[in-house]
């Protein structure tokens, strides 16, 4: 074949693709997708299951510091949610060719990233309420979107997570129920723990639209169903009933409800510290990366113990044919 | 003369693309691709499916029903791993 005829090829196939997507179609593991389809995917799937194990560590610190066996009980079944949700995002992402050891040493060597979100450390009782509540309730506004995202093992994936997700989120409010409803010191480290996640929090959504490498594209195969920004506005008119009912002050003082467009405007945020945060300079980058390397150094006794094991079962399997 | 060589194969069906495929029933065949053409004309007469899925019945391994009890029992007394589990005062909205 000459490579005109290679060319025309390629064409035709990827204007069937599209027109799968724009008739709303999922895309499926063994359907012919542009090379940049499956790049983007796979940079997309495995950021969003690297966060959700990174993200254990944050919370993770508080278990054996919960105030009561019931908190740490529900704070642990929360931890374990996160590890499954890493595992199904990976498994989702290997379907598109790479390897969950890959994966692994993308994220060891920083060249994958995970949500920044992460990097800010969780210093008392009141920021595990708050990260339940507003960093789980921000990715659940961007995992509702992606139910509908056009590759068909993420979108399974996000129904399944989503479902999951919602405890996780109704347990952090009701930590910050009971500080914001408590002592006047437990109602002042609930605002602390607002103040500090707040922000944070809407950056989970990253760059204005008009900013984001990676949108217009995404919106065109549908990876992405709504853009940052929209996403971001939702999270922020769906949160102020709920600091109101805390009773806690709104960290945003310029936010006003605007009755012509019918949604809260806000003030900007501080995207210095967005980008410093990304580049590696936040609170816990290394110590983030370094825990993740550690962990896996001291867990390779458990892999090969269980190499060992296959390899003896097997052997008992051909023995006992034999 | 029987058809004792026969295997057989489990059959899972996509009804609509991006869905799961559902366990349809069972059937005899020789191999894999014999399967998937037993499968389409028993399975899918009546455009059931989009795509099958096909697996030798010896190859899936199965939890005992009657072990269920203690084979699931370790989430039975975790409640609040279920958003219910919460109570959200009105003023909130859903979350």
């Amino acid at each position: 074949m000459s490579t005109e005829d290679q060319i025309e090829d390629i064409n035709a196939l990827e204007q069937k693709f599209q027109a799968r997507i724009d008739a709303e179609q999922k895309i499926e593991p063994k359907d012919w997708m542009p090379d940049a389809y499956r790049k983007n995917l796979i940079r997309q799937i495995s950021q969003h299951a690297h966060s959700e194990v990174i993200g254990m560590q944050p919370e993770g610190n508080w278990i054996t510091r919960a105030p009561s066996l019931r908190r740490k009980a529900v704070l642990l079944a929360k931890v374990q949610d996160e590890a499954g949700h890493g595992l199904y995002l990976y498994s989702a992402t290997e379907t598109l060719g790479i390897s969950r050891a890959e994966l692994i040493a993308a994220l060891q060597d920083g060249s994958a990233k995970y949500a920044s979100i992460f990097n800010y450390p969780t210093q008392t009782w009141g920021d595990v309420g708050a990260i339940g509540w507003l960093v789980d309730g921000a990715a659940i506004c961007n995992q509702v979107s992606l139910q509908r995202t056009s590759y068909g093992p993420y979108a399974r994936g996000m129904i399944r997570i989503c479902k999951e997700e919602s405890f996780h989120q109704r347990q952090g409010y009701q930590i910050m129920i009971e500080l914001a409803h408590g002592t006047p010191e437990q109602k002042q480290m609930a605002q602390d723990s607002l103040n500090r996640f707040y922000w944070p929090s809407l950056m989970m959504f990253g760059p204005h639209d008009s900013e984001s490498a990676h949108s217009a594209r995404s919106m065109q195969w549908k990876i992405k169903r709504e853009t940052n920004d929209d996403l971001r506005q939702k999270f922020i008119d769906q949160t102020v009933p709920q600091i109101e009912y805390l009773g806690l002050e709104h960290p945003d003082k310029d936010l006003k409800w605007n009755e012509e467009r019918g949604h809260y405007d806000s003030g900007e945020i501080d995207w210095e510290e967005f980008q410093n945060v990304i580049n590696g300079n936040g609170h816990c980058n290394r110590q983030r990366i370094q825990h993740h390397v550690k962990a896996h150094e001291e867990g390779a006794w458990v892999r090969d113990a269980q190499n060992a094991y296959d390899q003896k079962r097997r052997a008992r399997k051909a023995s006992t044919a034999a | 003369m029987s058809l004792e060589h026969l295997e057989l194969f489990e059959v899972f069906v996509r009804s609509a693309r991006g869905l799961d495929h559902k366990h349809a029933g069972s059937l005899h065949a020789a191999d894999h691709e014999q399967a998937l053409e037993y499968a389409r004309d028993c399975y899918t007469r009546r455009s059931e499916g989009v795509s099958i899925w096909v697996v030798k019945s010896r190859d899936i391994c199965a939890s005992q029903e009657d072990d269920s009890d203690s084979f699931f029992d370790p989430s039975d007394d975790k409640p609040y791993r279920h958003a219910t589990y919460f109570p959200l005062p009105k003023e909130v909205g859903n979350m």
